[in-house]
């Protein structure tokens, strides 16, 4: 039902209209272009509308329509593979449409109308079908089964019920009561998709990232956030989880942040392979890319439109990961647009209600038993770019009262070229209890016993480095010398990774463990050896030990370990210790 | 058509209030003609059917309620032409050369469109600038922004004019121009900036914007848009290749302030609007390579760190978004070192995309890295020797502590019309590292070690 007003001011992307019988959070089209906008704020006769695009030359007496509907995704087939801006129009086709600048006023359908998919019934005639139920199946790409499924508020009894080639807005089932079915449903993006059932995560997220998987695991369906200053790696670790996690499908939104980066990604991940399936990465990922000089209001609503992308296939019991690259600039978004409406700011300039929006957010992560009976998991990996690097800002501040692993950038570990800068003292995740019988399943039962003990190593290093700074590292006793040495060969064959390195990008867990066994190993050695009269120099001298440092960029990763291992208990017998 | 108003119902500030027009565009330019018959140029900011309010370019001295304003019923736009190149302009694209009007080929919007992602190409030719801290670890490549943080009183006027200077993309001889922004820079300043332009010819192949010290301050926040669609033009119409300097940013974010506290807005950390994030944005976002196109803009900014604070909102802000950053460091130059560029905060985020094989050299990451590694470690053991003396330290330290002093020395020290080719620029630097045990070379692999270190190439010759 469309409403007709007209433009009463303009002031920026804030637009006040009149005449439009508003409700909150309708999308307008403003002015004569037609400009998409959001009712964010209605004032008796009066409605302030965000508007997502440019209001240069737009007049107070221009034409404003009322759609009478929220802000909405369409979700069916087509999504993945494709690449969207904030609100959900495909990049390629504004491309073709105006060109390689984004004017503004152009609409384009989220889901391609042109093309047809396969679609393969599950149900049959006279079958009774709930919300969210499963009616029928179309192969989306090689690997992803696209379950088509009834929109969550709709139920019925099967009528009719098709099968073959059809566009996504055909219909291809018919309820008892009339009601017809395309494969794509739409759903507003602020509010959640219901499930049947939340659950408690119990597997992790495998990401190949030595210093995530080992030391700081996030389970499937768990919520974790990267915080950093500029400069300190947040960026390639978030792309690096979207290349890497073993999820089914990817969510990767790119929130107020640069265009070339966003460039970088649009073109490699296209190329890169999944190391799953051997297939284009590219065919499991879908992109949002609004940079920070697109419009504010469009990047505040691109996180909502990527996590409801992520439930959609979630219910179809899918695992999903979600990267918001970054969550601070969606609050700079909600800072600008509140400033604009001249609301009472809370800390920072933020508005009060930061922190209720960021918990929203993050609650719609998690591992769910959908409406259809089938076990899915939204896993929310949220970068936050505190001002200066100070963590107590409120943006991190009330992430971290929500998300349960907390992945700290260090702009000093990046500066020594330390990466992944993530810094080992202040991390944490609270998975890591409930992880660890998959771990001792899975892994290898000791590995949690050699995680624990690497860390404790690298607490010890941190507590004998001041004193070091304080009297030099000669004028502690060798044993602690000793300590020293393998936390630093923790910190520099274990936990730095090269992601730009073919074979180091990607760690597996096998892997992991094999690579912190031996130094473990190297270290029980070394202190038997120091207790058995073995002078230091020549235990931290021996060949094997620096050869180890580059066993991890080797392609034939176990036969080179073989090799290092076994010149290393050599070297240990003729040094006479054992 | 051109209704003149004169219903100004108030002035404050930089901005004059009117009631009763007809409706006007929010944008739009509009001309103020005051009683003694100068006239002023502005902005809308706020427009509704009962007021629109108006930023004045040029201030408000003189200003009353008998000024007429008229609306020209478009936003503000730049005529652009290939004529530009040699010319010098004010800060809202006047002539102050005594030079003829542009005769313009096209009428640009200066706030530009959001390049579409999508049509971005990846930035990857490497840019040769032969300073070895920038060339050898914090690579730039066309297309990128990466300025200049720098504090008052340090030579980063210098350095960005060697880098004008010398910029080249090696074995290539396509067309190139530098554009200028100056924004309330002294009159000093723009006045080295142009003799050196001058007398290196680079004149003819540059636009040139000056909005000075002592030029209004709300023209500032246009002459950098002014600049960049310059530099779009030229590059995405005229196939060029632009670098395009905006001096100083500081300055352009004071304006920035300045005006947002005369609007009355809730201010944002430390005074400065919550959305200056999005401001300088919409300006550094605007370089870029696009995909089937010739040309490519490059940004190359400076920035005066406040208090040297690298933390500071101007900063911080334009870290987030620029790709990289070039710090310059009062340290080292008060050790006498030219260019004193402190590499360790300094970084460029596409560097990996522009060097390696095929575009600098194989070894290039290896060697930036273990340079980084020993670098920041040999300054972490100056402080310890302050404390506890060099006696204290193990071989291996004083080694690198060594090199920490070679580095400084010899790989960031050069002159200041010292071209270092890449290949010079990574002979220093494995000259240095040659003199680092192999064993400690724990960032290179064996085979660039074997190919490239000093000591090799003797055995093998």
């Amino acid at each position: 039902m469309e409403v007709n007003g007209e433009i009463y001011r303009v002031a920026g992307p804030v637009v006040t209209v009149t005449g439009i019988k508003p409700r909150m959070y309708d999308v307008v089209k403003v002015g004569h272009e037609g400009l998409m906008g959001e009712v964010i704020k209605i004032q008796g006769a009066k409605a302030t509308v965000q508007v997502y695009e440019d209001t240069s030359g737009i007049k107070p007496g221009e034409p404003v329509v009322n759609t009478g509907m929220p802000l909405s995704v369409e979700l069916g087939p087509g999504l993945l593979e494709s690449i969207y801006d904030g609100i959900q129009r495909p990049l390629q086709v504004l491309q073709e449409k105006m060109g390689n600048f984004i004017e503004r006023g152009v609409t384009a359908n989220g889901l391609d109308r042109e093309r047809t998919w396969e679609f393969k019934p599950t149900v049959s005639n006279g079958d009774a079908v709930e919300g969210g139920s499963v009616i029928g199946v179309v192969q989306e790409t090689a690997n992803i089964e696209h379950k088509i499924m009834l929109p969550p508020t709709v139920s019925g009894t099967v009528k009719e019920i098709k099968s073959g080639s059809f566009r996504v807005d055909e219909t291809v089932c018919v309820l008892a009561d009339g009601t017809e079915l395309p494969m794509m449903q739409k759903w507003p993006v602020r509010g959640p998709r219901p499930v049947a059932k939340k659950l408690m995560p119990t597997k992790p997220l495998i990401t190949g990232q030595r210093i995530l998987d080992g030391m700081f695991p996030v389970a499937k369906g768990g919520t974790a956030a990267i915080p950093g200053p500029f400069g300190s790696g947040k960026t390639v670790t978030q792309q690096q989880l979207a290349k890497w996690s073993d999820t089914d499908i990817v969510v990767y939104i790119g929130c107020g942040e640069r265009g070339n980066e966003m460039a970088e990604v649009l073109n490699e991940f296209p190329e890169l392979e999944d190391p799953k399936t051997g297939r284009p990465l590219m065919e499991r990922t879908v992109l949002i890319a609004n940079t920070s000089n697109m419009p504010v209001a469009a990047r505040e609503a691109s996180v909502y439109t990527g996590i409801t992308i992520a439930e959609y296939y979630r219910d179809m019991g899918y695992d999903v990961s979600l990267m918001a690259d970054s969550s601070s600039r969606w609050a700079e978004a909600m800072r600008e647009i509140s400033s604009r409406l001249e609301e009472m700011p809370g800390e920072e300039g933020y508005p009060a209600y930061l922190s209720a929006r960021l918990s929203e957010f993050y609650e719609r992560a998690g591992s769910v038993n959908s409406l259809a009976g089938l076990d899915g998991s939204i896993t929310v990996i949220g970068a936050v770019s505190p001002p200066g690097g100070d963590f107590s800002e409120p943006v991190t501040q009330n992430t971290l009262r929500i998300v349960k692993v907390f992945w700290a950038l260090d702009a000093k570990l990046s500066q020594r070229r330390h990466f992944p800068s993530i810094n080992w003292l202040t991390s944490y995740s609270l998975y890591t209890q409930g992880l660890a019988d998959w771990f001792s399943e899975n892994v290898a039962p000791d590995w949690t016993d050699l995680r624990d003990n690497a860390m404790d190593l690298l607490q010890q290093e941190s507590e004998l480095q001041e004193i070091v700074q304080l009297v030099g590292s000669d004028a502690l006793p060798e044993d602690q010398q000793l300590t020293l040495e393998i936390a630093r060969m923790v910190r520099e064959y274990f936990l730095q990774q090269n992601a730009f390195h073919p074979v180091d990008t990607y760690c597996p867990f096998e892997k992991q463990y094999k690579l912190l066994k031996s130094i473990t190993k190297y270290g029980e050695m070394a202190t038997a050896a120091l207790e058995s009269g073995v002078p230091m120099n020549k235990i931290i001298t021996i060949e094997s030990k620096d050869e180890l440092a580059k066993v991890k960029y080797e392609e034939d990763f176990d036969a080179a370990l073989d090799v290092v291992m076994a010149k290393m208990d050599e070297e240990f017998a003729q040094l006479g210790g054992n | 058509m051109t209704k003149e108003y004169k219903t100004i119902v108030e002035v404050s500030g930089p901005l004059i209030f009117l009631d009763k027009t007809e409706p006007v565009g929010y944008g739009e330019l509009v001309q103020i003609n005051l009683p003694d018959g100068t006239t002023k140029r502005g902005q809308v900011l706020d427009t509704s059917a009962d007021m629109v309010v108006v930023q004045v370019f040029e201030g408000t001295v003189g200003l009353n309620e008998e000024s007429g304003v008229v609306f020209s019923g478009e936003t503000i736009k730049l005529p652009v032409s290939k004529d530009m190149l040699g010319r010098i302009l004010s800060g809202a694209g006047e002539p102050l050369d005594g030079g003829p009007r542009i005769v313009p080929d096209e009428r640009v919007d200066v706030n530009g469109a959001a390049m579409n992602p999508y049509s971005r190409m990846p930035p990857e030719d490497f840019i040769q600038t032969g300073i070895s801290t920038i060339d050898g670890t914090n690579s730039l490549v066309r297309g990128q922004k990466l300025p200049i943080f720098s504090g008052a009183g340090l030579p980063h006027n210098e350095i960005a004019l060697q880098i004008a200077r010398q910029a080249k993309v090696p074995g290539s001889d396509e067309d190139f121009a530098v554009v200028f922004a100056a924004m309330g820079i002294t009159n000093e300043e723009a006045q080295y900036f142009m003799e050196d332009f001058e007398k290196t010819g680079a004149l003819e192949r540059a636009v040139v914007f000056l909005n000075l010290a002592d030029d209004p301050a709300v023209e500032r926040i246009i002459t950098p848009r002014m600049a960049l669609t310059a530099a779009e033009y030229l590059a995405y119409e005229h196939d060029m290749h632009v670098l395009v300097i905006l001096t100083d940013i500081t300055n352009y974010c004071e304006a920035l302030r300045q005006m947002g506290a005369a609007r009355e807005e809730v201010p944002g950390r430390r005074g400065y609007p919550g959305y200056m994030y999005t401001d300088l944005a919409s300006l550094y976002e605007r370089a870029g390579v696009i995909k089937g196109l010739k040309g490519s803009v490059t940004q190359f900014s400076i920035l005066t760190m406040p208090g040297d604070d690298i933390t500071h909102p101007i900063p911080d802000l334009s870290g987030y978004i620029t790709e990289g950053q070039i710090v310059v460091s009062r340290e080292l130059h008060r050790k006498g070192i030219y260019p004193p560029i402190n590499v360790l905060p300094s970084l460029s985020r596409l560097m990996n995309s522009g060097i390696g094989d095929g575009k600098t050299r194989d070894d290039h990451k290896a060697v930036s890295d273990q340079m980084y590694a020993a670098y920041a470690e040999g300054r972490d053991l100056r402080g310890l020797v302050a404390i506890v003396g060099k006696e204290a330290l193990s071989e291996r330290d004083r080694k690198i502590l060594e090199f920490a002093d070679l580095f400084e020395d010899r790989f960031v020290r050069q002159s200041r019309d010292e071209d270092r080719t890449i290949d010079d620029t990574l002979r220093v630097a494995w000259e240095i590292l040659s003199e680092l045990p192999e064993a400690q070379l724990t960032r290179i692999d064996n085979k660039y070690i074997e190919k490239y270190h000093p000591a090799h190439q003797k055995t093998s010759e």
